[in-house]
């Protein structure tokens, strides 16, 4: 470790813990209190990546978020590993491993660097234009530019992490610990509000932290020694939450907020172990006061991206707060003031700087007599026009510029250097403020985009509203503050402030260099690699809107989002086409503010509770007997019951046997089921059904068709009058929520005129279903005391019973098209209920069967399956249908629609049956259907909606929609597959007893 | 996220709410009796307003109970609730 570039007398870095790291694959050493970039930098390691394009060598940049450069990858887990993480916000802890990013084979020998040769080559939308032809390369394309973009590599292996959600509600939320947030804090907490202060470092305090300048003092103390003072003294509060190393991630409407609290990431791995790593707190605040602060704006020149370009005010906190110092000879170049808080801290650390190049003609400011009284040399109205130096700066060349500004003028002077600072002003960070729908307005004087009118309770405070020196931070913040909390009086009325104000004020967005534009890089965005010139193309290009400038250059586009590069984009673009910043507005700032973890977006992982899984009481039953389980919304239905080593096809084909030769049961209880009750529920159902209710008997049971108001079959069921003002109704498993809400929507705003009560019983009864020619002697066995004679228990119909004294709901329906019951009864008893007519039915080999036997049994008596056969797009006559619509009732919902234009098309698809030529050849679910097979292209008719083979048949059947389906009956037509072609017949939907004799076998 | 004042429950969270598209769109009581255009403007027209409009919710996860909400979608604004059959308050 070079000792040279750290001095001893931080306060904030605890030098006598010791932390080693690796930074690739070298042990380094750092201090408690270090991030990344401070304890790198300590060690002399400027250069971390290379950047994206060009794979020019990039360092350390800022100290906080914004870093565009500073990007590593975390950690060697396959699970844990985390690209794109920046270096500057990563506090060190013991066995913290890092590598660089987009470099191969290492950040000191990259091949990809040869890009930057090629750059004229290179530019801007060079993939867009290059790549668009001819398009079938694409493919071949594709392969090479995934592996040569992107930053980082994700990890492989499930995250092993644990992360966590939380809620928060409070009077008063403060987003940023710096000197107003501290102010607002203290203010809203003494005022018994229910106060929550974030803070994304460490500790709080922000830049003033470590403001140990006679420039700037509060009642005679150095503001930081003030601000410390205010900070303990919030330890007093129990109304006030504060939390450190939280990011506000995301600001939306109604003052509802997404924070990011980091608990484990700094610490070792031992300590971190089975704790939580982040915690996504969400907040919904009456009243938020955004304190976020301001970023230093880089300068636009050539080759501005050399490692050891840093932001001024970033070498200040490296020095002040790290203790480290970024260099040993450091030029400083300014459009500000802000630099020269830079140039005392240095000098007073015994930093050599070389000079302060400042592209103002003078500044009056105290904190400039300052420098000079140190004898920090000044160059007025200079500017860099450029660096020399690959891996590291070495040297600066200066001119003079014109009075304009617009050009250099003079001889070109040389300054060694192994680190620049530049500043070009400050941009508040209004991103939040403009995540919560506010919008911003321009100032001039120092060309900021400020909060303007808000859309819900909050206000900005401090440099993030614009106030840039000490005495206007304070007492802008104090007043708004009270107005904003409705407060006569606060702490901070007669404070005594001293500070340097800025005399003068000079902005050039793209500074002039010696050499035309095309043969310089003033880089803009670092991270994307676009330069000034890019930035220009596009407008010669003609792209004139900054949304799509943006994604035409890619400018702000990084991980960074453009934090530091926006603005210069902004002034180069309105300089450009002549127009103000103001007009041409910003890009928007969307959420996050900083990348989220994945693990923070999705939370705890609470396995099997992340959703609900309903199960049926004779859930228990089918997994004793061998069950696989299908998924159907959150249910687990019993899908088929293999018998020793039986496949799929093999026990379906049994069960289905079973079926019809003898006896099945099936566990029918999923089944959506609504009760409706009310003196209108009759008028009611001839509403929302297509066929008339009002003459159905009271014991008697009806199916129908349900369909949105556009005249499409919506779900299906069969319902039961129980009594004069007393239905039952089932729904399909899948649609039995949508179709409660449905009805509810009519009823209550509709039809509120009706007398009508809707209630889901779906989970209160549990549904038998046994069918087959032996289910009537088997359910004569369970409930001996019932009449199932056809004349007193028809098909269609439904009885009350008793089993061992329990009430149920014997219905007589089918599914299958054989002689079938259903008993509902209360759930409790399912699973008795289900044993008992198990039991029963031993002696018929009566045969469980899952929802696949079911719906192969269905196929063979061509019932449609809503949502299976139909898709949104099938009226009732498409389904050939016709006798289910009633001709007599006036209006049912969708009525109208089924004699549209549209909708009386006779070259609709149609549903139909299909038989293939080979009886052994079962069609794909899914496959097309065309008439012709030498044509290419060639039309898709339509395709096959369910097909099986039928073991009662002993052929392959299917049901399919097809284009003018209904006149087709009897025509061949093909279906192509990937290594042949299928020749089938249209036939009728119905395959099997087509005069109904099985429903009274 | 909105925080929406559900006329019978009181303020809640959106994620307990599902919208349903503009409100005070009559269902037709002839429906026989329009044209195929007639039906179809009542049927697939919306108006979809950039600025104050008048929209259907639902408390779906609440008290199921459908009421209407003046909105401005330009910024979100709600100002006003209220239940189905009621006017809306005049703006």
């Amino acid at each position: 470790m070079n000792k040279n570039l750290r001095i001893t007398n931080s306060k904030f870095i605890d030098q006598t813990s010791r932390i080693s790291f690796k930074f690739d694959g070298k042990t380094l050493y750092g201090f408690k209190g270090d991030t990344l970039a401070s304890a790198l930098l300590a060690n002399n390691i400027h250069l971390v990546g290379r950047s994206f394009k060009y794979h020019r060598p990039r360092g350390i940049m800022t100290c906080g978020s914004e870093e565009p450069n500073g990007i590593v990858q975390v950690g060697k887990d396959p699970s844990m590993t985390e690209p794109n993480t920046r270096a500057t916000e990563i506090e060190l802890y013991e066995g913290l491993e890092a590598t660089s990013q987009n470099c191969w084979p290492s950040v000191n020998f990259d091949i990809g660097a040869i890009n930057n040769f090629f750059s004229p080559f290179i530019p801007a939308a060079f993939y867009y234009k290059t790549f668009m032809w001819p398009a079938s390369f694409w493919e071949k394309y594709e392969y090479f530019i995934r592996k040569s973009a992107g930053l980082g590599k994700s990890p492989t292996k499930p995250d092993k992490d644990i992360y966590d959600h939380k809620y928060l509600h409070c009077d008063v939320l403060i987003i940023g610990g710096g000197i107003s947030g501290i102010i607002a804090a203290k203010t809203a907490a003494q005022n018994n509000l229910n106060t929550v202060l974030l803070d994304d470092k460490n500790n709080l305090g922000g830049t003033t932290l470590f403001q140990n300048n006679e420039c700037f003092k509060i009642n005679n103390s150095y503001s930081s020694e003030w601000l410390k003072k205010e900070i303990e003294s919030l330890n007093s509060f129990n109304n006030l939450t504060i939390k450190t190393r939280t990011t506000l991630a995301a600001y939306h409407s109604y003052n509802y907020l997404l924070a990011r609290e980091n608990l484990t990431d700094h610490l070792s791995l031992i300590e971190k172990k089975d704790k939580i790593r982040q915690r996504l707190w969400k907040i919904r605040a009456k009243k938020v006061i955004i304190a976020a602060g301001a970023m230093e704006r880089p300068l636009i020149f050539n080759n501005n991206d050399r490692p050891g370009v840093i932001l001024s005010s970033s070498i200040k906190k490296y020095i002040d707060y790290y203790g480290v110092k970024c260099g040993q000879k450091i030029s400083l170049f300014t459009n500000n003031d802000a630099a020269y808080e830079t140039a005392i801290s240095l000098s007073k650390s015994g930093v050599t700087i070389n000079s302060v190049i400042d592209i103002r003609d003078k500044s009056n400011s105290s904190i400039v007599k300052e420098a000079e009284k140190l004898g920090i040399k000044i160059h007025w109205r200079h500017t860099v026009v450029n660096t020399n130096g690959y891996k590291r700066i070495s040297s600066i060349e200066l001119m003079k510029l014109s009075d304009d500004g617009t050009a250099v003028v003079g001889n070109k002077s040389k300054e060694e250097c192994d680190c620049l600072g530049i500043s070009g002003g400050w941009t508040p960070r209004v991103h939040l403020f403009t995540q919560s729908g506010g919008k911003l307005k321009f100032r001039d004087t120092d060309n900021t985009f400020l909060p303007d009118k808000s859309e819900s309770e909050q206000i900005s405070i401090g440099s993030c509203n614009g106030d840039f020196e000490l005495d206007d931070v304070v007492k802008n913040s104090n007043k708004s503050i009270k107005e904003f909390l409705n407060l006569n009086s606060s702490d901070y009325e007669n404070l005594k402030i001293n500070c340097s104000k800025e005399t003068d004020k000079k902005n050039i967005w793209l500074l002039p260099s010696n050499k035309p534009l095309g043969k310089t890089k003033p880089f803009l965005d670092f991270q994307n690699d676009s330069t000034a010139k890019d930035v220009k193309l596009a407008l010669r290009e003609g792209f004139k809107s900054i949304e799509h400038v943006k994604r035409y250059t890619t400018t702000g586009m990084g991980t960074d989002q453009g934090k530091l590069s926006n603005m210069h984009a902004l002034g180069i673009i309105a300089e450009t086409a002549g127009v103000k910043i103001g007009e041409l507005g910003t890009t928007t700032f969307r959420p996050p503010y900083t990348p989220l973890t994945f693990g923070a977006i999705v939370g705890r992982n609470v396995d099997e509770f992340f959703d609900i899984t309903r199960r049926t009481p004779m859930h228990d039953w089918h997994t004793k007997h061998n069950a696989e389980f299908e998924n159907v919304g959150q249910w687990k239905r019993a899908w088929y019951y293999p018998i020793e080593n039986e496949n799929m096809h093999e026990a379906v084909q049994r069960e289905s046997k079973a079926a019809r030769d003898s006896a099945g049961i099936l566990d029918a209880s999923t089944l959506g089921k609504i009760d409706i009750q009310g003196s209108d529920a009759s008028e009611f159902l001839n509403r929302v059904y297509t066929n008339a209710w009002s003459k159905l008997e009271i014991g008697k049971c009806r199916y129908g068709l349900m369909l949105n108001e556009d005249g499409m079959v919506y779900d299906d069921g069969v319902t039961t009058r129980l009594s004069e003002n007393h239905y039952i109704m089932t729904t399909t498993t899948g649609g039995a929520a949508n179709v409660l809400s449905k009805l509810e929507d009519y009823l209550q705003t509709e039809w509120p005129e009706l007398d009508v009560y809707l209630t889901s019983v779906t989970d209160h009864y549990a549904t038998v279903s046994i069918c087959g020619p032996n289910s009537k002697k088997i359910l004569s066995k369970v409930i001996p005391d019932l009449d199932l004679s056809d004349k007193e228990f028809p098909h269609m119909s439904f009885k009350n019973a008793l089993i061992d004294n329990v009430r149920c709901r014997v219905m007589r329906i089918s599914f299958t098209g054989e002689h079938s019951y259903e008993i509902n009864i209360q759930s409790s008893y399912g699973k008795s209920v289900w044993e008992k007519c198990f039991e029963a039915g031993k002696e018929f080999n009566i045969t469980p069967y899952g929802t696949e036997t079911m719906h192969l049994l269905r196929a063979e008596k061509g019932f449609i399956i809503a949502g299976q056969d139909t898709d949104g797009t099938m009226t009732p006559v498409d389904l050939q249908m016709d006798w289910i619509i009633s001709k007599k009732k006036y209006d049912f919902i969708g009525k109208r629609s089924l004699y549209r234009s549209d909708t009386i098309r006779e070259d609709r698809k149609q549903l139909v049956g299909l038989l293939t030529d080979d009886p052994n050849e079962v069609l794909e679910e899914g496959a097309q259907i065309v008439s012709e097979t030498n044509k290419q292209p060639i039309e898709m008719l339509g395709h096959v909606t369910s097909s099986y083979f039928s073991p009662n048949l002993n052929k392959s059947i299917a049901l399919a929609v097809l284009k003018n389906g209904k006149k087709l009956k009897g025509q061949k037509m093909f279906v192509p597959m990937k290594t042949k072609t299928i020749n089938v017949t249209i036939t009728d939907t119905v395959f099997l007893d087509k005069e109904n004799k099985r429903l009274n076998a | 996220m909105f925080l929406i004042n559900c006329p019978y429950c009181g303020e809640r969270d959106q994620s307990e709410f599902s919208a349903g598209g503009e409100a005070h769109i009559i269902r037709p009581k002839q429906p026989t009796e329009l044209s195929d255009d007639q039906w179809a403007e009542f049927l697939f027209m919306r108006k979809n307003i950039k600025g104050v409009q008048l929209e259907r919710w639902n408390h779906a996860h609440g008290c199921r109970k459908w009421f209407n909400m003046v909105r401005d979608t330009s910024n979100d604004k709600i100002h006003a609730v209220y239940k189905m059959g009621e006017k809306p308050p005049i703006k």
